[in-house]
């Protein structure tokens, strides 16, 4: 196994569609909870309490024992001034940190550019998922994005050795060739030049991979354990993202929310796990983020979009808690009357990871200063 | 030869799904281009695909299926305009499963647009208001006589006929309170009668009667007055105009930049407008115009990325895997593995077809492509081409000749089974160099390697 990463790394995990905070970090001693919450709701034996007002959904038994363990730091409330409750525009907010026009360039795809300024390699960012997302696409700044780990990369069809180089040299030629015939061409072609470096680099990783923790069979799972068999490689990835969907909830969330909890927190127990295991956890945190929060009020089967979410930080040198206050459920306080009203700007703790954590200025990037909190010990 | 095969191979390739090389050899050699043309812009001319046989080994209501079955019919019709003008109008007019009523709707609306395509773009616009699927996408049953939403008034102006700058936000209030009381009812309960296509329905209850001012004229208006008051927009011509180019001709900026980026070629847009406005809206005559023109006969070298469903259905074609019905097509949309629902190539390449990410659609042209998705892209072809008892692929192989011929007549036979797939000559260049080095290698496996590697060029990236 290659050499211990120094530098440190930062995992992204968005859950998307909406994950509704109040049924994850339950309220579970405040009248106006289960007033508003008639049937999507958390009952009292149902939650592990944390303090005498908060507990986590009984689902996420995991995010109890981390929090325990002080690995776990909650976000309470975060959102932004007149949150939008459009999946798209609200995710392309998350992604370009741009609220008020249309912005191209993801903040990660930014940061991604500082660390590795010159592209040298095309592992500084990876996204384990299909279909690059928004915040880490910057024109000319390269992003590996691996729906498939082991069929990475290209003619993986051909199985004599020989001609399986012939076939690479091949195709490095042509993708080579195609810089200087036109932008789009140029484009792909160089697309196709990352592709073979980024499937060089990756190619052991699966077989180099060893380890007694055994991930759950779901999505979440599974991608985690991607990063997880990436990072232990030490190939220099500083950002990772990956995405867990289905958080969309206007229907059936009984049935649904607990699987995610449970997918979802047990996933990332065991990436700590596995992290851990091979004395490699002192340099990655985890963000956990989601595009909005869900109404205060559920539907009868469900809970519409709202504000006013939750976001995690996961990680040995993450100083567990709760930081920013949870929003005032008293109706009188609710914003447009039906929403939760966000207390830390999102922009704020994008700012703490990539100042605190990675050593980058923010400013540039999120476009602007604003409330930071202290949630590293490092 | 009536016709020039490359010229034919590209407007096979943009108004429909590629020809295979003996279409290509039958349409060259009894049809002159002009003719050929006309046949596709007149579908009627042809039988409509037997769908019965398919349909027994695809049923039940899951979005797979349908995309499935859609596949199908775009690898098999013998309308390729016709099918490749309904991926046109889902692609400007994007309703998702993920945000509709149920799925019949859905399906039917595809049903919609193969079928008023090529007719008046003032049909278009009235049947996409009347359609249930696109009702429930935008919110309309919800736009009330005393309660306007706004919210299919405004794409419909925003995003489906004129677009941003040629309009008011109080054109907007009066198209949407103009269309209040359009909505649709189920025909049926749902339970116990399950799934039922939903119908049109206009409640004239829920209708705002009142005087209304649209784009300057003043009326007790109506929705179809405002579709008649829209289509006869200079604004409206340039604008789908642009929608044709963009996915006929030439890969575009993305369509929220178009108030600002004027058109790569705005001759092109001029010529299209013109047929819209002299033949007041006559699809078949603006088509015939766009692909009659010089500017598309010289576009097979302008940028234009497949999408991901032409990238397909082209490669079904050629490999001929599903030139009969048989069961499996809808693994290219969501695979099962173990028990739970897997995506499908389709998707990886970024296009979950029936699902768009937006009301705006896909983005297209370059941002089709990241490594991800070249990856599959590539991998993709490379698996499908790797069979050599699919029909198709046996077909290339058995006349492509072997590795002791001529390197530069070996290429160029692949390239034309491939379909008469144009490449920069760099990419020629770099092709002959690897059929000599296989040439040395004496193992036929070579002129397979050589047809998948045409098939994973950069060139092949582009429709």
């Amino acid at each position: 196994m290659a050499t211990k990463s120094k530098d440190k790394t930062l995992v992204v995990v968005q859950m998307t569609g909406g994950n509704d905070f109040m049924n994850t970090i339950v309220p579970f001693t405040n009248g106006h909870y289960y007033d508003a919450r008639k049937k999507i709701v958390m009952k009292q034996e149902d939650v592990l309490p944390i303090n005498d007002t908060l507990a986590i959904n009984e689902n996420a038994a995991p995010f109890k024992r981390l929090y325990d363990e002080g690995r776990m730091a909650i976000i309470q409330g975060i959102g932004y001034p007149d949150s939008n409750r459009s999946h798209f525009r609200g995710m392309d907010i998350w992604h370009t940190c741009e609220p008020d026009r249309v912005g191209s360039e993801g903040w990660l795809g930014l940061a991604i550019q500082e660390l590795d300024p010159k592209s040298e390699n095309v592992l500084t960012g990876v996204n384990i998922g299909q279909g690059l997302p928004r915040a880490m696409s910057v024109a000319g700044v390269p992003v590996t994005s691996i729906s498939d780990l082991e069929g990475y990369g290209v003619m993986n069809q051909i199985e004599k050795e020989q001609l399986r180089d012939k076939a690479l040299q091949a195709f490095k030629d042509i993708y080579g060739q195609a810089i200087g015939t036109g932008v789009v061409s140029e484009y792909i072609g160089k697309t196709g030049l990352d592709v073979l470096k980024g499937a060089d680099l990756l190619g052991d990783v699966a077989s180099n991979y060893q380890s007694t923790v055994e991930y759950a069979d779901n999505s979440i799972a599974k991608s985690l354990k991607d990063v997880a068999r990436i990072h232990l490689n030490g190939l220099g990835t500083r950002i990772f993202y990956t995405n867990h969907g289905g958080y969309d909830t206007h229907a059936n969330e009984m049935p649904t929310h607990p699987k995610l909890m449970s997918d979802l927190s047990g996933a990332i127990s065991d990436f700590l796990d596995d992290l851990d295991q091979h004395d490699e956890s002192d340099n990655v945190a985890i963000l956990v983020f989601t595009e909005f929060g869900r109404r205060m009020r559920d539907n009868g089967s469900g809970t519409d979009h709202g504000s006013g979410g939750g976001a995690f930080l996961f990680g040995k040198n993450v100083k567990g808690g709760l930081y920013s206050e949870y929003p005032s459920l008293a109706p009188s306080d609710w914003e447009h009357g039906e929403d939760l009203k966000h207390t830390i700007d999102f922009r704020g703790i994008y700012g703490t990871v990539l100042e605190q954590w990675l050593d980058l200025d923010a400013k540039p990037i999120v476009k602007g200063e604003f409330e930071q909190i202290k949630p590293f010990y490092i | 030869m009536k016709s020039d095969r490359k010229l034919v191979a590209h407007l096979m390739r943009r108004a429909g799904f590629g020809a295979t090389p003996s279409e290509l050899d039958q349409l060259t050699a009894e049809q002159t281009y002009d003719e050929i043309v006309e046949d596709l812009v007149n579908p009627q001319r042809f039988h409509e695909i037997d769908m019965s046989y398919v349909e027994r080994y695809y049923t039940g209501e899951p979005v797979a299926v349908h995309v499935g079955k859609w596949l199908y019919r775009m690898a098999n019709t013998k309308r390729p305009l016709e099918e490749k003008m309904a991926l046109f109008l889902h692609h400007i007019f994007p309703v998702a499963w993920g945000k509709s009523e149920h799925g019949p709707s859905l399906y039917n609306e595809i049903n919609l647009f193969r079928n008023v395509g090529m007719t008046n773009f003032g049909k278009i616009l009235l049947e996409l208001s009347k359609d249930p699927a696109m009702i429930f996408w935008l919110d309309n049953n919800e736009n009330h006589k005393d309660e306007i939403n706004e919210n299919y008034g405004r794409e419909l102006l925003e995003l489906f006929s004129m677009g941003v700058g040629n309009y008011t936000e109080d054109d907007i209030k009066n198209a949407s309170r103009s269309f209040t009381g359009w909505t649709f009812r189920q025909p049926l309960s749902l339970y116990p009668y399950g799934h039922h296509e939903a119908v049109f329905q206009f409640l004239p209850e829920d209708h705002d009667y009142g005087e209304k001012e649209f784009l300057g004229q003043r009326g007790n208006f109506d929705g179809n007055d405002i579709i008649d008051i829209i289509v006869k927009q200079p604004a409206t011509a340039r604008f789908l105009s642009r929608h044709l180019y963009n996915f006929f001709v030439e890969d575009e900026v993305q369509v929220p930049s178009w108030e600002t980026v004027p058109p790569k070629d705005p001759q092109a847009i001029e010529e299209l407008s013109t047929a819209y406005m002299e033949s007041g809206g006559d699809m078949k005559v603006v088509l015939k115009t766009l692909f009659s023109s010089e500017f598309f006969k010289e576009s097979s070298r302008r940028p234009k990325v497949k999408s991901p469903t032409e990238l397909i259905v082209g490669v079904i074609r050629q490999t001929g895997e599903f030139s009969k019905p048989k069961p499996g097509i809808h693994e290219f949309a969501v695979t099962t593995l173990n028990g739970s629902a897997i995506e499908g190539p389709l998707a990886v390449m970024g296009q979950r077809l029936m699902n768009p990410p937006t009301v705006e659609g896909w983005h297209t042209g370059f941002e089709w492509i990241d490594s991800g998705t070249l990856s599959e892209r590539v991998g993709f072809v490379e698996k499908q081409f790797s069979d050599p008892n699919k029909p198709g692929v046996a077909e290339m192989l058995s006349k492509a000749g072997t590795l002791d011929d001529d390197p530069e007549q070996l290429v160029g036979r692949c390239l034309d089974l491939l379909g008469a797939l144009t490449v920069s000559d760099e990419t020629l260049l770099s092709l002959n160099t690897y059929a000599k080095t296989l040439s040395n290698e004496k193992d036929n496996a070579g002129v397979h390697n050589l047809i998948q590697m045409a098939a994973s060029s950069v060139d092949y990236q582009f429709a």
